[in-house]
This record gives C-alpha cells, sequence and structure tokens, in this order.
C-alpha cells in the first residue's frame, strides 16, 4: 500500500492502494468515479479512455505509480456542464445504443480533436479505430467526430 | 382509421403509491442552462405524482412520468415504449420524464428483452396506458369547467375547450381524475394524427451516458457492499481440489467461496481479486466430455453422414424429384461458436438476508433470474425484488442467469452483499455461445432451371433444431426436405442475436445464390420466381407473409440499382425473421484489381417505424455486428476451454471495417415489429455473395478470412 496525490478534473485527490493498482480501479472503486468503464482490461477496446496530460490513454493498463503529477481527466471532468463539443455533437448525432462504450469513444474524439482540429474523414476513423463498439454505432461516431470538429 | 380497444384488468391495476428505491434512474430533460423556472427531480414529481396505471404518473405540475419495464440493452426500448404512450397521451415529450420499471410481475406482461418482442408485444397495451389516461383527464376537465367531454381537445399536454375558451394544463386535473374510473375501452388515434411516433426522437439516457454518470450494472455501488470474482471450470471437468492459499494471503481479500463447480475470491475492491483470482491453484478432472474443435469436426462429419435426423419438414418426393433432375447443386457451409461479448462484462449485485433477498443488476430476464435465485435460496420468489440497470449491450448473453446465481451463492456464503464482476476472459470462457452449426444443402433442377426439389440437413452442438422450415424457401418448392440433428456437447450454448437464424440465413442465401447460377439466372430474378410461385400457388405451411418478402426484394433491387452498373459487383440476401423483412444488397467495386467493398443497402418492412433514429441504428447495428463475425470472429477450443480468451484473438469489427451503409423502410402499413436481430441475418449472405460476383471465390465457412478461399483476395472495405 502506498499513498498517492492524484490530479483528476481539476481536483486533488488522495487514495491508499497498491503501487500495481490501474488508474481505471482507482477511479471506479475507490474514488466512485464510474464513468470510466472496464471492458476488456488489456488496451483493446478503448472503454477506459481517459485524458493523462490530453494524451488519450487506456486507464485499464496504467498503474497508479506511473501516474505522478500527470493531469486526469475523466468524462465527469471533461466539461462542467456536459456542453464539451464532443459532447454536444454526440448528444446531437444521438449516438450511442447500450451506450457502455461511448464515454471512453467520447474521450478518444476528444484528444484526437485538440490535436488535430480539422481532421479529414480518413483521419477520423484512423482515430477511431483504437475504440470499439460492440453495437455498431460507427457511422454515428463518425458523424459525431466531424460536427464536433466544424462546430468547435 | 381509429381503433377501440378492450383495457385488460392486468395492464390497468391502479396502483396505490409510487415507489422507487436504489440506483434511480431518470433523465432531466431540461438542460442547466434553460431558463424554464423550476426544475424538478425526476424523485421530486413522483412524490407528488398521481399513478395513473403501471406505465404513468403525473404530477399537480404537469410533469408526466413514464415508467418503462422492459431491459433496455441498446435496442432504445427505454426511448421507444414511452413514445407510444406519450403519443396516446397527447403529452408534451418535453415534460416526460422516463424511469426503468423494477421487475413486477403483477403490473407488467414480458418484461424481458428478446426475440424482437417488445414493441410487437406492448404496441396496443401502451397506446391504450396513455389513452386512458387521457380520458379521465378529459373527464375531469369536462367535469370541472362543466363542459361535454367531446368537446374537449388535448394538444401537447395541454387541455382545451374552444367554446368556453378555458384551458389548462395535465397536472392541474390529476386529483380530480384519480376519481374517475378508467374506462373498459378507448378509442385509440388515428395513426395519421401521430405527432411524436415516426419523429426522431433522442434517446432518453443520452445526457447521462455522456457525462458519466451511473446507469450499468457494473457501476452499481453500495457502502458495505463487498466484491467477487469467480474461477470456473472448464466444460466438461469439475474441481478436484482447491489451494487457496496464495489467494488468500493478497492484500484486500477477505474470504474464498467455493460452490458447485466454482470457485470465488471476495474482496474490497477488484483490482486485488484479479489478482487473487490467477493466484488460485484450482485443479479439475473429467465429468464429462472434455471437448476440443478437433472432436467437433470429427462430430459434425459423423453426424452428417449418418442416417440420425429429425425431419422438419417434409413436401412432395425429394428422393424421386432428385432422380428425374437435369441439374444437382450441393454445398456445405459452417459456422464456429461465438460469444457474446458485450462490452459491459456480466455483474450482478446480490444482498441475501435470511428469506429475503435483493438483486440489482443487468439482465435481458428479470424474472429468471429472480426464478433461479429462489431455487437457490429454497425462498418463495415474492420474497425477492430484482431492480434492472441500463444493460451495456447484451446479444442474448443475458437471457442466462447464471452470473445473478452466482452472486446468490455468495452473498449467501459470507452473509453480505456482494457484487460479482466478470473480467473479458470470464465472458468469453464463460460459456452460453452461439452454437456452432453446419448445414448441407442440395437442390435439384430441371430443364428450365427450376428448382424442384430443395434439401437441407443441419447439424448443430445444442443447437435444438437448426432450421427454420417454414421459412423462405419453403412454400415455393414442390419436394422438399428439411431435418436437423443435434449433439449434446458439454460446451454451453444459448441464444445469440437472431438465434439460428444469424448464420443460417447466410448459409442459404449464399446456397440460392449457388443454384441461381447453375440455373442460369439472375440471382433477384430467381428469388421472385420462387416467391411468386410461392404466392400462386403455395407449397404447405409457410411460416412467412410472401407479399411482405417481395416488397423488399424489389424494392433493395430498386434502391441499390441492381445490376445496373457493369463495374459495380453486387450480392443480394433477404430474410425474414422475428417478424420482420429485410434485404440486402452489397457492393464491391473493383479498384485497380482490388476488390473494395463499399456499400451495403438495405430495405427493411418491420411495419410502422416508431422511431427513425433507433430504426437506422437497429438497422446499421445489424448489419456490422452480421459483417463483423462473419468477417473476422471465432472461438475455437481446447481441452474443454476456448483459446480466445480477450480481444487481441478475439477479433471484433473496428471503425476502418465498416463500409456505406443505406438504409430503407418500407411502409407496408402494419404495426411495428422489433427489430433488435431481423437486419443482421442477411448481411453475410449479401457479403459472401458480393465477393463471389467480384471475384468467383464462394466462402462457404465463417469466419471469412480465415478461409483460404478469401487469403489471396485482399479485399478492402472503404466507406466514399
Amino acid at each position: 500500500m502506498a499513498n498517492y496525490n492524484l490530479k483528476i478534473n481539476g481536483k486533488s485527490h488522495n487514495v491508499d492502494v497498491e503501487d500495481d493498482t490501474p488508474l481505471l480501479w482507482v477511479l471506479r472503486d475507490h474514488l466512485g468515479m464510474v464513468g470510466t468503464k472496464f471492458s476488456c482490461g488489456i488496451a483493446q477496446c478503448g472503454a477506459c479512455t481517459v485524458h493523462l496530460d490530453g494524451k488519450a490513454t487506456f486507464s485499464c493498463v496504467t498503474p497508479i505509480s506511473s501516474v505522478g503529477n500527470s493531469e486526469v481527466t475523466t468524462i465527469e471532468g471533461l466539461s462542467e456542464k456536459g456542453d464539451h463539443p464532443v459532447q454536444k455533437a454526440w448528444e446531437e448525432v444521438d449516438v450511442a445504443q447500450c451506450g457502455y462504450c461511448q464515454a471512453g469513444q467520447i474521450m478518444t474524439a476528444a484528444a484526437f480533436l485538440e490535436q488535430n482540429p480539422s481532421p479529414s474523414m480518413e483521419e477520423i476513423d484512423n482515430a477511431m479505430n483504437r475504440n470499439i463498439c460492440r453495437c455498431g454505432t460507427y457511422h454515428k461516431i463518425r458523424e459525431a467526430v466531424a460536427l464536433a470538429a466544424k462546430s468547435k | 382509421m381509429k381503433t377501440i380497444s378492450r383495457a385488460s384488468r392486468r395492464d390497468f391495476l391502479k396502483i396505490a403509491g409510487t415507489t422507487a428505491g436504489g440506483l434511480f434512474i431518470g433523465f432531466n430533460w431540461f438542460s442547466c442552462d434553460s431558463p424554464k423556472v423550476e426544475v424538478l427531480s425526476t424523485e421530486e414529481i413522483l412524490a407528488q405524482a398521481k399513478s395513473f396505471n403501471a406505465y404513468l404518473s403525473i404530477s399537480p405540475t404537469g410533469d408526466v412520468v413514464i415508467y418503462s419495464p422492459n431491459p433496455e440493452l441498446g435496442q432504445n426500448i427505454k426511448t421507444s415504449f414511452p413514445m407510444v404512450v406519450a403519443e396516446e397521451l397527447d403529452a408534451d415529450w418535453e415534460k416526460v420524464r422516463v424511469v426503468q420499471a423494477n421487475l413486477d410481475t403483477e403490473k407488467y406482461d414480458r418484461q424481458l428483452t428478446g426475440g424482437s418482442g417488445a414493441m410487437p408485444h406492448s404496441w396496443e397495451r401502451l397506446r391504450k396506458a396513455g389513452a386512458t389516461a387521457k380520458y379521465v383527464l378529459v373527464a375531469a376537465a369536462a367535469k370541472t369547467w362543466n363542459v361535454p367531454a367531446e368537446e374537449i381537445t388535448v394538444e401537447k399536454g395541454i387541455i382545451s375547450h374552444k367554446g368556453s375558451g378555458k384551458s389548462g394544463h395535465f397536472g392541474e386535473f390529476v386529483t380530480e381524475a384519480a376519481n374517475i374510473s378508467a374506462p373498459e375501452e378507448v378509442i385509440l388515434k388515428d395513426k395519421k394524427d401521430f405527432n411524436i411516433i415516426g419523429t426522431p426522437v433522442k434517446n432518453v439516457d443520452a445526457k447521462e451516458m455522456y457525462t458519466g454518470k451511473p446507469l450499468f450494472g457494473l457501476d452499481f455501488y453500495r457502502e458495505g457492499m463487498k466484491q467477487a470474482m469467480v474461477q470456473r471450470a472448464p466444460f466438461g471437468m469439475k474441481i478436484k481440489s482447491v489451494d487457496d492459499a496464495a489467494a488468500r494471503a493478497v492484500s484486500g481479500i477477505t474470504d474464498v467461496v467455493t460452490f458447485g463447480t466454482s470457485v470465488a475470491v471476495v474482496g474490497d475492491s477488484t483490482w486485488p481479486l484479479m489478482k487473487a483470482k490467477k493466484l488460485l491453484k484450482v485443479e479439475y478432472e473429467p465429468d464429462g466430455t472434455v471437448e476440443s474443435s478437433a472432436d467437433h469436426d470429427r462430430i459434425f462429419a459423423d453426424l452428417m453422414a449418418s442416417g440420425k435426423s429429425e425431419v422438419r419438414r417434409k413436401d412432395g418426393n425429394v428422393d424421386a424429384a432428385f432422380k428425374t433432375a437435369a441439374k444437382v447443386v450441393s454445398a456445405e457451409y459452417q459456422c464456429p461458436f461465438l460469444a457474446h461479448s458485450p462490452m459491459e462484462p456480466e455483474n450482478f449485485f446480490a444482498h441475501v438476508q435470511g428469506d429475503k433477498c435483493e438483486l440489482i443488476g443487468p439482465t435481458q430476464t428479470p424474472d429468471r433470474a429472480r426464478q433461479s435465485a429462489a431455487q437457490i435460496l429454497g425462498i418463495p420468489a415474492e420474497n425477492i425484488s430484482v431492480e434492472i440497470t441500463r444493460l451495456g449491450g447484451g446479444f442474448g448473453r443475458r437471457l442466462r442467469a447464471d452470473y445473478v446465481e452466482e452472486a446468490v451463492h455468495i452473498s449467501k456464503a459470507i452473509d453480505a452483499p456482494v457484487k460479482v464482476t466478470w473480467n473479458r476472459e470470464d465472458e468469453l470462457t464463460g460459456g452460453a455461445y452461439r452454437p456452432a452449426v453446419r448445414y448441407r444443402f442440395e437442390a435439384a433442377l430441371n430443364e428450365s432451371g427450376e428448382m424442384i426439389a430443395y434439401k437441407l440437413r443441419g447439424v448443430g452442438m445444442n443447437a435444438g433444431n437448426t432450421t427454420r422450415e417454414n421459412n423462405f424457401p419453403s412454400g415455393a418448392v414442390d419436394n422438399v426436405l428439411i431435418e436437423s440433428v443435434n449433439y449434446e456437447s458439454s460446451i454451453t450454448t444459448n441464444a445469440w442475436r437472431a438465434p439460428i437464424t444469424n448464420f443460417l440465413a447466410y448459409a442459404e442465401q449464399s446456397f440460392l445464390d449457388e443454384v441461381a447460377l447453375e440455373a442460369g439466372k439472375d440471382p433477384v430474378e430467381f428469388r421472385l420466381e420462387l416467391l411468386n410461385r410461392a404466392k400462386s400457388n403455395p407449397v404447405g405451411e409457410l411460416g412467412y407473409d410472401v407479399d411482405r418478402m417481395i416488397g423488399v426484394v424489389k424494392m433493395a433491387a430498386e434502391k441499390s440499382n441492381w445490376g445496373k452498373d457493369p463495374n459495380v459487383k453486387q450480392g443480394f440476401s433477404v430474410y425474414f425473421s422475428h417478424r420482420s423483412y429485410v434485404a440486402q444488397v452489397a457492393n464491391i467495386e473493383m479498384q485497380s484489381g482490388t476488390p473494395v467493398l463499399k456499400k451495403i443497402t438495405a430495405v427493411t418492412d418491420c411495419g410502422m417505424v416508431v422511431n427513425p433514429t433507433g430504426a437506422n441504428h437497429q438497422v446499421r447495428g445489424g448489419i456490422v455486428d452480421g459483417m463483423g463475425h462473419a468477417m473476422y470472429t471465432n472461438l475455437t477450443f481446447e481441452n474443454g476451454l476456448p483459446k480466445q480468451k480477450n480481444f487481441d484473438s478475439y477479433r471484433l469489427i473496428r471503425m476502418k471495417e465498416v463500409p456505406e451503409i443505406e438504409t430503407h423502410f418500407l411502409d407496408s402499413g402494419f404495426n411495428p415489429t422489433g427489430l433488435g436481430e431481423p437486419a443482421l441475418p442477411p448481411t453475410g449472405g449479401a457479403i459472401a455473395n458480393a465477393i463471389f460476383s467480384a471475384t468467383g471465390r464462394r466462402l462457404r465457412s465463417q469466419p471469412f478470412i480465415e478461409q483460404k478461399e478469401f487469403s489471396d483476395i485482399k479485399l478492402e472495405i472503404r466507406r466514399a
């Protein structure tokens, strides 16, 4: 057990956990932030995507000991009122079916658009290829990312 | 046309109060920056609301709460059910809140998600729920204003009387309305007057999903609850010995519980459980047959060749017809086991307390979960409550209650509330798969290329009936023999989105293309000839509506520009399942010698479309699902365990692998049928037939990418 001070969504949080505990489980089990989802646990599906210093990161394979002073942003902190351009685009396009993967999709899209504010459709496809949607909402995801890019 | 509908007592039991506890899932329709004066929470509304029936409560503020009883797993029922109630109520959709109802077999019928059956089952009763509430509200207004009820109109939650100039919102009449009995018969709206049904209404949980609010079973936490993970035996094995010393030594592990062929580690948080589970040393010994894929190959070959079978359908005399045939076509098709792999792994919360039990989590069959728990605990089912969370996908997996049963066993053993969580490896190795099935088709053609006889023999592993014997082309052929053989495997199977037809449709539609080719006929013309025969002079019992199938075939040919562009190689497929009809055309364009899958056009007849957004989702999602599993996904076994244990080897379709999908809906005037499944079955056939058309390679096994016929095709998938 070790004590970690984490910067999450602009606030400081203290947790006592084992060094190898993935950030995902610190968020969900220890801090009650359940927006970040568990699905594969091996960095294959993207449901657990958060931002570490703005970079899209698989929290399921990120040991807490490696987080250090990085700023962690989760879906809960992407915007104050749920009105980040990507969240708004997701609502406008009505993307979700079951919705379980969508927080991860939104986090991937938000980090991508920070890097590439006016992407081509092909660049959107490449960026979003790291997240799986089992319901097959890929067309809507693509449409929403393009809309968010335009409305930013 | 207006419909007069008789209310059944069961649906309109007046409920005294409305209670809702635990994980409360509502949706606030007013955004935070909206100028609207006061925004009440759903709980606040319910605290003062009057209950009109099992589906509806209305508060004096005019806010409407609609309960959606069936589990929501992405089929959009939590939005489309309330739309139907709100339509007949003439509510203002902006003032509607939706609440997921808990299991209540007194109030609701068929409170489950499966078989694309919710909408056809509930269409009438949802409409009646809205219409009877409107009736008593109007009667209350008529009484209050002392005017005839017939002169009153209702629009968007406002009740008006033109003559007297009086008007008021629903809330002003709820107290009076509560004293008026619901009528035995109500008049339902004319469909042409619908203003909610048929419009693209957005997902009622959208805001919560996109801001990370707790919605799903895995998001449920309660102060003081334990968490658990379970190690299960390989198929056909039982526990010989358990050494849990290393697992117990992991910090944060409080207990290890053995039940049946399972060993559970119990603790306070998930990560120590994952570590401890890996440290369990469980020795297994055979308990029945321990199977590998090589065994399955042999069993399939033996049973396909054996004389053993169950005859599902017999028309005419196939043997005689094959003797007179000018041409015989035959082919074998095969499909592997598949896991359901919903993105949210299985999980459930259970709290057993003496002769009572509380269950909370994602289930497609809450009543089955309750019955299973009752059996394990030996207590009456009425003592068990089931709260249904949103489901992160289901695809049939959550029809089973095995993971609920685990939570019940563990809670009882440790005498504490517990949430069981599966990881992805558990999900892929935990059973309840889509069964592996193989088919042999044989067709006899006469001199003019007409199919005079058709034989289908299906062999399945725990598949039950591998055929749909009264489906097309039955009814269109004089001599038909359809047989099925079941092998009882130790590998457990379960319904998987569009059970049986998810593979049978591909095999049949690909085979019919093979027959059309041998008959020298265009694939669409060939199917239409058969359908016209089934229409004019049907043979035996037909399980499908021939006109509706012809309708989607013709419209798909038209919308896809079938056969018009020599540069576009097309594949056709049509299938009837779960009361809906879907035809699909896949387009492959040759670009400098490379086949590029660019587009799939789908035409669907599901009767009236309740929510165009949801319907589009289900059709496109079904096609992506059908395509992904036909192309990429395989599950093979070694010594009773799947070799593919996570998404690194169990390959699911991704963003870059989906073509453009164009959807059309044929308005046949029928009442709505479900769409969770029907768009999936035709897809594999449309793609396989397009690949044949482009390359001359016939793909008779799934997944396509693992077939040698596919290895040098270099198929690309590109939108636009």
